[in-house]
């Protein structure tokens, strides 16, 4: 048999290794290169102006130690895991399920116009979410001028629950994606395994908890990663609705390194913040992991 | 011919031709540029472009007596902190450097600092046109090495615009002089217990309208007494002094006696809009606020009000006691810079000279609605025509005036005084307590060797 360089196991490795150079030599450029690069600076003092900004000097953990010392900091890190619990988690998580959970087993055209309804929060950009729900809940919003129908005094919602109003925003604006993951999760259960517990005479909450959820764990924990990464980032939202305040009181970890990096220019203080915020995406990551034992 | 070479050859030609179309494309660039190139980049905010029309006026007349110089006027869109940003990115290198920007005059000393900017010192001497700006507009573009980084082009400066109408039937004086602190809060306090729906007195309070809070409410309260933000002596940011305690305290007495607005109208970003409104509909009696505050009511403005002006007066901030000059107010301004890095530097200061000569200035400051920088602009009728007696009244303020302390780390001190005004303002610190705070969040960005107590 002549020899066929198509053919040979040696030959195919080295091709493989050829063709995927390309994107690895890309890969290693622009995603691991910067993350390279935000650690490094993240001990600097870079700055956008100043004299920083033409001499950038190393300066050890000045920037951490300064960060753990600013009560901002510490109220933001609070922020944001309070965004994260009740936005995230209970919010968009459980609503998401629930909607899904509702919704199965319903005539298609229910399910097509909930579905729809659900979506348009996705669909919609987040600044635009933003100025929805900035209209709604501002001093002369859509709220106040309905509460004033039945005699309620308007409220100032966004400068009274500045909090409240931005996980209510986000849960509107993301719900619809852990509903498309809850949606096809249930979809896969086989109706046979829950029809053999139903005549076992289990009920639909035993249903539910030993048969249903377990079933599902894997998509459970891809949601429950998804969504907060995707949450830790959110910016756009509350920097429209509130900017962080009144105060620092809706103040999350995005818009505290937004006004160190851009407000007050000290870029090498906002690199920092980033990493602390990757480090608390890496940690619930691994901790959904770990609790809903799930192999990766 | 195979199919294989076929396929191989054609992608030969169309490599060579490649080649030859992008060599050919960057040929023709070259010859069609056999001049110079002047990049000059602005800041735009909104949709009213008055710096832009001024700049591209200035091209055309600049392009008209250089023959081979092709002027590129761009605008940097956004906020204000956004062209901060990107031109602090594109000053950074030579490739992407401007040869002409326009500076807020705060930016100087940082960017100076950077190395972003080239000073003109000897060019401004031997320019017969400097003679003709305004002494104390001039240190708004020194910088602290003592050089020259910019020629300015506007300024501005704040003070108490009330309420005609509302004084007269409350009883208060009109034209109305406030000697000290005493008597705007004794008016205020008047006009609350004369009108319960007017908002006695407004000034911006909060981290939401960031810098016009550290400067238009808190800087023209503190530099009214005898202290100041900076000890120059010894380049040092003073953390704790009576004349700071004495501001704070000046804000709670504000909020603590009901004089000033609902803090859910104070403490947004959307502030100034909702001052507007409630002004236009005479719902605030004194507000301390800048000399552009009538833009928002003229003939094409957003909220065209003709009677503005019959009904809102501009009158100086007095001091806290009345002492030193007796009155005092806060001043910024633009300037257009030489970025250090552009080797078109001649030619940069050939088009400045052009843009800020006494007809450009004309019609750039009455386009803008700002404060003149040059003092024949600002004596010349056509622009006390075109801007009516608040300007004029405003222009005078700049006798007293004060510029911020822009030495490095200004932009953190501006955010720890929004801090304490608003911790005051909201009555979650007490003066005291928002000093001390605002004493630690300093030393902490600065340094504790660069700041002192007085």
């Amino acid at each position: 048999m002549p020899w066929n360089p198509f053919v040979t196991k040696n030959s195919d490795s080295f091709r493989a290794i050829l063709f995927l150079l390309p994107s690895w030599i890309l890969l290693l450029l622009f995603i691991a290169g910067p993350i390279l690069m935000t650690f490094y600076f993240s001990f600097t003092n870079m700055s956008l102006t100043g004299s920083a900004a033409q001499n950038i000097e190393f300066i050890g953990f000045r920037n951490f130690v300064k960060m753990f010392s600013d009560p901002t900091f510490q109220t933001s890190v609070m922020n944001t895991i309070l965004f994260l619990i009740f936005s995230a988690i209970i919010g968009q998580q459980i609503l998401g399920f629930l909607i899904a959970f509702l919704m199965k087993e319903r005539a298609v055209h229910f399910r097509r116009i909930i579905g729809v309804l659900v979506l348009a929060g996705w669909i919609t950009p987040e600044i635009i979410v933003a100025f929805i729900w900035f209209a709604f809940l501002s001093n002369e919003g859509t709220l106040n001028y309905v509460l004033g129908w039945v005699g309620i005094a308007p409220v100032a919602w966004l400068f009274k629950f500045p909090m409240v109003s931005v996980v209510v925003a986000n849960i509107w604006h993301g719900t619809a994606f852990s509903m498309l993951v809850y949606q096809a999760a249930l979809d896969d259960v086989p109706k046979d395994v829950e029809e053999a517990a139903k005549i076992d005479g289990a009920n639909g909450w035993q249903r539910l908890w030993r048969i249903i959820l377990p079933m599902i764990r894997g998509s459970v924990m891809t949601n429950m990663v998804l969504i907060t990464l995707q949450t830790l980032g959110v910016f756009t939202l509350i920097y429209a609705l509130t900017g962080g305040g009144p105060g620092t009181q809706s103040e999350t970890l995005p818009i505290f390194m937004y006004d160190q990096a851009f407000i007050n220019y000290q870029l090498g203080y906002g690199t920092a913040i980033s990493l602390v915020l990757l480090v608390i995406g890496i940690i619930a990551s691994l901790l959904y992991v770990k609790f809903l034992k799930v192999e990766i | 011919m195979g199919l294989y070479n076929a396929k191989k050859l054609v992608a030969i030609i169309g490599a060579v031709l490649l080649v030859f179309v992008t060599s050919a494309c960057g040929s023709s660039e070259q010859s069609a540029g056999s001049g110079q190139t002047l990049k000059v980049i602005y800041s735009k905010n909104g949709t009213n472009d008055p710096v832009g029309k001024w700049l591209k006026k200035v091209e055309q007349q600049f392009e008209e007596q250089h023959a081979n110089v092709d002027v590129n006027v761009v605008p940097v869109k956004g906020a204000e902190g956004t062209f901060t940003s990107k031109k602090a990115l594109m000053l950074q290198s030579e490739e992407t450097t401007p040869d002409v920007i326009t500076e807020d005059t705060y930016l100087i000393n940082s960017d100076a600092a950077a190395g972003y900017l080239a000073p003109i010192e000897d060019r401004v001497k031997k320019w017969d046109g400097w003679d003709h700006f305004i002494k104390k507009v001039k240190q708004g573009v020194t910088a602290s090495d003592g050089k020259i980084y910019g020629v300015p082009y506007s300024t501005d400066t704040r003070g108490l615009w009330y309420d005609v109408n509302l004084f007269e039937k409350a009883g208060l004086p009109v034209p109305w002089h406030p000697k000290n602190w005493q008597d705007v809060l004794n008016a205020a306090q008047k006009i609350k217990q004369s009108f319960p729906d007017v908002i006695p007195f407004w000034m911006n309070s909060g981290k939401a309208t960031g810098e016009a809070t550290t400067m238009q409410t808190f800087e023209m309260l503190l530099y009214g007494t005898n202290n100041t933000l900076y000890d120059e002596e010894s380049g040092k940011w003073i953390v704790k002094s009576p004349g700071f305690l004495d501001s704070l305290k000046f804000i709670d007495t504000i909020y603590e006696k009901g004089l000033g607005p609902k803090l859910s109208q104070v403490l947004t970003g959307q502030a100034g809009t909702v001052e507007h409104h409630l002004m236009r509909k005479e719902k605030i009696a004194i507000a301390l606020d800048g000399n552009w505050v009538p833009a928002f009511w003229r003939e094409n403005g957003p909220n065209p009000w003709p009677e503005a002006m019959e009904t809102y007066h501009f009158a100086a901030m007095p001091t806290q006691h009345g002492q030193g000059e007796g009155h005092t107010s806060m001043s910024g301004g633009w300037a257009l810079s030489i970025p250090a890095k552009s080797d078109q530097k001649d030619l940069a200061w050939e088009f400045i000279k052009l843009a800020t000569n006494k007809e450009n200035m004309m019609f750039a400051d009455i386009s803008m609605g700002n404060l003149p920088a040059r003092k024949d602009v600002e004596e010349a009728p056509e622009y006390e025509k075109a801007l009516g007696r608040a300007y004029k009244k405003a222009a005078q303020f700049l006798k007293f005036t004060h510029y911020r302390p822009t030495f490095e780390g200004y932009t953190s001190v501006s955010s720890a005084i929004q801090a304490a005004v608003e911790a005051v303002a909201t009555d979650s610190l007490e003066p005291k307590a928002a000093m001390n705070q605002y004493a630690k969040d300093v030393k902490r960005a600065v340094g504790a060797d660069n700041v002192v107590t007085k």
